[in-house]
Parts: structure tokens; C-alpha cells; sequence
């Protein structure tokens, strides 16, 4: 059985290309990788027409790999980047992938724009709540108290909430989910793409080590069953006592909203204004 | 579609007020004189370019380019959008562009330093785009509506790390037209990012003007790859450094990234790659100059004193020229229509036969580094600056009494 999943991946990874890759042992990131492009395979999506686009992170370094259309763009930018694209080539897959610190600090303002504007683009941003990288500096998502090296007393910032966030700008499709959940990623990214507006899969990932180092987390499997033990399904939150909820990652598709999808939009004005012309060069 | 129904259906030409001069010119097939302003020509040029998408941020002097192209890309099937910010605008033209648009932003100092590092992007990226910066007076938000040439040095220097640049300088309404083409075409010919940058008064200025029939218009489109997929470099090397371009979409499945990297695109830290990549990017210009540059020599013939001025500067300083060689004094203009890559071959000629340069900018000193640069075995005399800070511009007189100081 482990053979046919790892051959779908060889056939669109860049086998011939830039390997060994750069994450550490331990590191969730190859995980989601596979999870994203098992999600591709199982949809017999034409590879020409996917571009996956990213930022600059160690999550960002994964469009090096993959034999799509590819686009490694700048800190923080990816989004703004993604929107070109997909404007000018609407029938074409942009998927983007991103960091925490990527896509909600430096790149906070693409991400709620591109949310409020509805731009279907599929964005799975890795969260391992630190800036990986470049060495363990505190990102919007560390939560309070954690160490990071620019927080080396504990972190007094609070976090964002991610997925809230994205639907508070409007975003019209939102997961979340665990590296350790690599089955409900594959459908998220599934629905992701499928979805005909913004969406953003949220993966809580591990970063043994940097960010569990840092924080003394106990390596990569500890992380893992961690990432398992405290997360609940969206679908248990309601019949668990508040307090066994409390702190928990909530997984699950938190949002799924049809709403006029931006280039389709778009689209539609030019064929308004478009017949208006014709009209007028009759007269 | 005014001039078309004026005659029969003037009311609804009144209707139609808010359209802009150029819908009316570019259904035409012959093309009126009419007024126009410096920004509406470059609207008007890039859609003549071929330009099907614009993003943008509103800035002041320069709006009224994203204004027209608002209004007239749609009509013809391109995309026009107002991104949250310039950072975002110059990301989303690069990102067009890869999927094969003909992609221009237009802005304002302020804005066209935050495009910095996008612009080194595109650059090292090889993806044609093109920025226009109407220039303000800074530094910071200044004075808005006010002309200054402060932008000279960041066209060339603003992005980080070292790449050429290739930086236009109209000096009137039609030349704007005129470089905007010329700006579009360039940057899908040499693959980059080329700056066209506009003084305000020439933005906001009106000039009668009358353009090229779309039939006289050189239109220039990036090279497509011939071979098959998988023979294809993003990064190809030939002996112009001119190299093919592939979209998204179509088949090739490149790989593009800021990264230093290989004729693939691919990231490497190899020192002799990287040595490779950098030395394309330098080549691609300077083998190219006789290309790239353009100058005008003005009276130039028997002058012994040179005046070297870009944009609206070098037109007060055409009417001193006038004026001065009334009075018997011999003296010329050397203006350039590319200010990057510098035109030194020509400055150096000049340099031959004239004993004073003046060096007129709105500025406190940018352009005239470059002529001292070709000076070396001149003395500082002989290169004289008139620089001028104010918000206001430099008139015929302020540049004729400098003639008349030096000669
Ligand atoms: C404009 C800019 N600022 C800062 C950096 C340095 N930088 C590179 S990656 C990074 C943070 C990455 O963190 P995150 O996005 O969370 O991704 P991760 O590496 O953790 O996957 C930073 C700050 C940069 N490359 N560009």
C-alpha cells in the first residue's frame, strides 16, 4: 500500500532538481507537502494549470519542488503575487503557500484583502508559531508566554487567531487542521481548491527544532502526539464541557460560504461595459 | 466616440462627459490633434502598447493614469485593479506578467519607494513590468502636487543588491506617449523591470498633440519559447542575453524565484552560477546600449557651452538656449531620453568640445555625478550645477542668467 502514495509523490516532486531539500529532521513541512499534493492527484487537476506561489520561510521553500508552474516570491507577498496571476489567467489553479509570520505579519494586508475581495485563491498557511527560518523570532501567531529568541522572557504579545482573522475580512472558505491530521489536510487542501473563492487551510505544524527546542516541547514525536492529544474536531466541540475545550485546536472547516467570487466578478464587468461600447458604436 | 457623434448626437456626447479624450482617439482610425495631459499619454500609451493590466495605489501626481486605464481596460478585455498598496501593485503586475500580460503600475515617490524590492524582483527575475513614477518633491510626502527630480538616483539605486536599470525621461505630453511604448517594449524585450519617470508639471500639463495611427505604432512582445517543454531554460543564454519567456499555463512549468539562481531558476549558492546569473543581468544591458540609449542633441554643433538637462528642465533650458545664442553666446542642449543605462558615450563627446557644462536639475544634485564621473580630466570649474529644491520649477531666465555667469 505505502508504494502507491510515495509514487504519486515522486511523479510530481522535481526529483531531478534541488534535492536534498532544506528542513530540519522533524519538521512538519514535508507532511503537509505530501498531504497538498496527494489532494492534487486525487483530483486530476492538469499540472500546466496549477501555480503555487509562496513567500519567503522555510514553509515557502516547498514551490522548489513540486513540478507545477512555480513562483518563490517575496517576504510576505505571496498573496499579492497570487492575485496577478490568477486575474490575468483565472482558469488556473494558485495555490499559495505561506508561514504564519509570511502571510499574517509582513503579509497581513494582502491576506485580508485578497479574504474581502473573495480572490479564489487557495492559501495553506503552515503555522509553527515562530519565524523558522530566520532562527525563532516571535511571529504573530507565538502564543503568550512561549520563548522565542526575540522573547527570550516569555512572550507578552497575544496571538492571532488565524482562521478568524480571515473570516473577520471576509474569507469564504476556512479550515484548520494538524500536520499530525495528514488525511484532513489532503481534504481541506481538496476543498480548498475546490472552493470557488478565498480559502485558507490553517495547519498547525511542528518545528522541533527551533520552535520546540526553544520551548522545550520534547522533539518531534512528542510534538506530533501533541498536536493530536490537544486538538478536538469542530464537530466535538459542542457535546465536550466548556472546560475540556478550553486551549484545544479547533479542527475542522469553520467556513464554507458561496459569495461572488472576485475574477468571475470581474469578468462580468467587462462583459457589462463591454456591450455598453457595442451599443453606443451603433448610435 | 465623442468626435464620431458629435455632429449627429451631441447630447449624448454630454452625457458621456466623464469618458476620457483617449476612448474617442483609440476607436478612431485617424487621430485628431487634441489637448492632452502628460499622464493621459501614458495611459494612452501603454494601452497602444498593448499594457491588459494595471494595479495600482492612488498617489498624487499620478492618478489620473490609473483613472483612465480604469475606465478604458475593461472595454477592451484587460484587468484593472486597485490593489491595497504599492507593495501589493508592483507584486501583482510581476505575478500578471509570468502569466503573460503586458503589466504596468504607475505612482508617486512615496509609492515607488515601497515598490523598491518588488522591483528587484521582477529584475532578478527577468519579468518585463513597467513603473511609472510621476515624481513629487520630497523626500517623504513633501509636497505633493509640486515637480522635483529627486527620483533620479532611486530609479537607478532604490532596489537593493546590484542590477542595471533601464530608466525613461520624457520631456512633453507626446514623448510621454511616445517612451511609455518604448518603456513597454523594452521591458519585454531585455526581460526586466524599466522605470519611465515624468516630472509632475509634465503629468498635469496639457499639450496639443496628435497621435501615431495605431499602424505606425512599433509594437514589441516578449520572445516565446520554440523548443519543448522540457528543453526549456527560463534562463536561456544567447549571444544578445535576449532569452525566450514562457507563461504560466502554457505547458512549460517553470520555476521562479528571487533567489540567486541557475539558468533553470532554480535556487543556487554555486559562486560560479551566481557569478553567471549576475553577470546576465549586467550583460543584457551594457552589450545592449546602442539599443537602450537615446539622447537629443540640441544646437549642439558649434557650442561652447553645454547644458545637460532631463524632462521639463531641459525645455526652460531650450528657450535660454534661445535667448542666450541672441546675444551671440554659443551654447547647446544634450538631453537624454534614457538617463539608465547613462548615456557616456555621447556626454563624453560632449565633453570633447565644450568648456562649461551646466548642469540644470530640480534637485540637489543628482544627474551632475554622473558628468563629473566623465570629467576626470576636467576641472570642477568646468561643470557648473543649478540645482533648484522649492516646489517650483526653473525658468528660461534662471537658466539664461547661468549662461551668462559662465561665459
Ligand atoms: C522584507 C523581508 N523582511 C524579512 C525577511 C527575513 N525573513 C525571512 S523568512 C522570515 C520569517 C519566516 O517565518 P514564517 O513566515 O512563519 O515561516 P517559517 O520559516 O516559520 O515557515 C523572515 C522574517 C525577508 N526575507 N524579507
Amino acid at each position: 500500500m505505502a508504494t502507491i502514495p510515495q509514487r504519486i509523490i515522486h511523479e510530481y516532486l522535481r526529483h531531478d532538481k534541488k534535492f536534498p531539500h532544506v528542513w530540519c529532521s522533524g519538521c512538519s513541512i514535508g507532511i503537509v507537502l505530501g498531504a497538498i499534493i496527494r489532494a492534487i492527484a486525487s483530483m486530476n487537476i492538469d499540472r500546466d494549470d496549477i501555480v503555487m506561489v509562496s513567500g519567503i520561510g522555510c514553509s515557502s521553500r516547498m514551490p522548489v519542488y513540486v513540478d507545477f508552474n512555480t513562483l518563490h516570491s517575496l517576504h510576505g507577498r505571496s498573496i499579492a503575487y497570487a492575485t496577478g496571476v490568477k486575474l490575468y489567467k483565472p482558469h488556473l489553479k494558485v495555490i499559495v503557500v505561506t508561514g504564519d509570520g509570511d502571510c499574517t505579519a509582513i503579509g497581513g494586508n494582502h491576506l485580508i484583502h485578497a479574504a474581502r475581495r473573495n480572490i479564489d485563491l487557495s492559501v495553506i498557511l503552515i503555522n509553527n508559531f515562530i519565524y523558522g527560518m530566520t532562527g525563532g523570532q516571535c511571529s504573530p501567531t507565538t502564543p503568550q508566554e512561549a520563548i522565542a529568541t526575540t522573547a527570550p522572557y516569555g512572550n507578552i504579545e497575544p496571538e492571532f487567531n488565524i482562521c478568524e482573522l480571515a473570516m473577520g475580512a471576509g474569507a469564504s472558505h476556512v479550515a484548520r487542521t494538524t500536520a499530525f491530521h495528514t488525511q484532513e489536510v489532503q481534504g481541506m487542501v481538496k476543498d480548498a481548491i475546490n472552493h470557488p473563492g478565498f480559502s485558507l487551510v490553517e495547519v498547525i505544524s511542528a518545528c522541533p527544532v527551533i520552535y520546540g527546542r526553544l520551548n522545550k516541547k520534547g522533539g518531534a514525536p512528542q510534538m506530533m502526539k501533541d498536536m493530536r492529544d490537544n486538538s478536538i474536531p469542530l464537530t466535538a466541540v459542542d457535546k465536550l464541557p466548556p472546560e475540556k475545550v478550553e486551549g484545544k485546536i479547533i479542527r475542522g472547516t469553520l467556513r464554507r460560504d458561496i459569495r461572488p467570487e472576485f475574477c468571475a466578478e470581474y469578468a462580468k464587468l467587462v462583459e457589462r461595459v463591454k456591450t455598453a461600447e457595442g451599443k453606443n458604436e451603433e448610435l | 466616440m465623442k468626435a464620431k457623434t458629435t455632429e449627429t448626437t451631441p447630447k449624448k456626447a454630454e452625457t458621456k462627459k466623464q469618458e476620457s479624450v483617449l476612448t474617442e482617439l483609440q476607436t478612431k482610425r485617424e487621430r485628431k490633434v487634441v489637448l492632452m495631459q502628460g499622464n493621459e499619454a501614458v495611459a494612452y500609451g501603454a494601452l497602444d502598447a498593448g499594457v491588459n493590466f494595471f494595479a495600482g495605489y492612488p498617489i498624487t501626481p499620478s492618478t489620473e493614469i490609473a483613472e483612465i486605464l480604469a475606465l478604458e481596460l475593461p472595454k477592451r478585455g484587460g484587468v484593472f485593479i486597485q490593489m491595497e498598496d504599492e507593495i501589493a501593485s508592483i507584486c501583482a503586475i510581476t505575478g500578471a506578467s509570468l502569466a503573460g500580460a503586458k503589466a504596468l503600475t504607475a505612482t508617486s515617490g512615496p509609492g515607488f519607494s515601497l515598490m523598491q524590492e518588488g522591483i528587484g524582483f521582477a529584475k532578478i527575475t527577468e519579468t518585463p513590468c513597467v513603473v511609472v513614477n510621476v515624481q513629487r518633491m520630497g523626500p517623504s510626502t513633501g509636497m505633493p502636487t509640486s515637480p522635483a527630480q529627486g527620483d533620479i538616483m532611486q530609479s537607478k539605486w532604490g532596489s537593493h543588491g546590484d542590477s542595471p536599470a533601464i530608466v525613461l525621461y520624457p520631456d512633453s505630453v507626446k514623448e510621454s506617449y511616445e517612451l511609455t511604448i518604448r518603456a513597454v517594449n523594452l521591458s519585454e524585450k531585455y526581460r526586466t523591470c524599466v522605470i519611465l519617470l515624468l516630472d509632475e508639471v509634465l503629468g498635469h500639463m496639457r499639450e496639443a498633440v496628435r497621435l501615431p495611427d495605431m499602424a505606425n505604432v512599433r509594437v514589441i512582445s516578449r520572445i516565446k519559447p520554440t523548443v519543448p517543454p522540457h528543453w526549456y531554460k527560463h534562463y536561456d543564454e544567447n549571444q544578445k542575453y535576449l532569452s525566450p519567456l514562457a507563461s504560466y499555463g502554457e505547458g512549460y512549468r517553470f520555476h521562479v524565484t528571487g533567489l540567486t539562481h541557475d539558468v533553470h531558476g532554480f535556487p543556487t549558492n554555486k559562486a560560479t552560477e551566481a557569478a553567471e546569473m549576475m553577470e546576465r543581468l549586467r550583460k543584457k544591458i551594457s552589450y545592449n546600449i546602442r539599443d537602450l540609449v537615446q539622447i537629443e542633441s540640441h544646437k549642439m554643433e558649434d557650442a561652447k557651452i553645454a547644458i545637460f538637462a532631463a524632462g521639463i528642465v531641459s525645455r526652460a533650458a531650450k528657450a535660454a538656449i534661445a535667448m542666450a545664442r541672441q546675444e551671440g553666446i554659443l551654447v547647446g542642449l544634450l538631453r537624454p531620453l534614457t538617463i539608465w543605462p547613462f548615456p557616456d558615450d555621447a556626454v563624453r563627446k560632449m565633453l570633447r568640445n565644450v568648456e562649461t557644462v551646466i548642469v540644470p536639475e530640480l534637485n540637489q544634485g543628482q544627474l551632475i555625478h554622473e558628468i563629473q564621473r566623465l570629467t576626470k580630466d576636467k576641472s570642477e570649474s568646468n561643470v557648473i550645477s543649478l540645482q533648484r529644491v522649492n516646489g517650483q520649477l526653473l525658468s528660461p531666465n534662471d537658466i539664461l542668467r547661468k549662461i551668462k555667469e559662465v561665459s
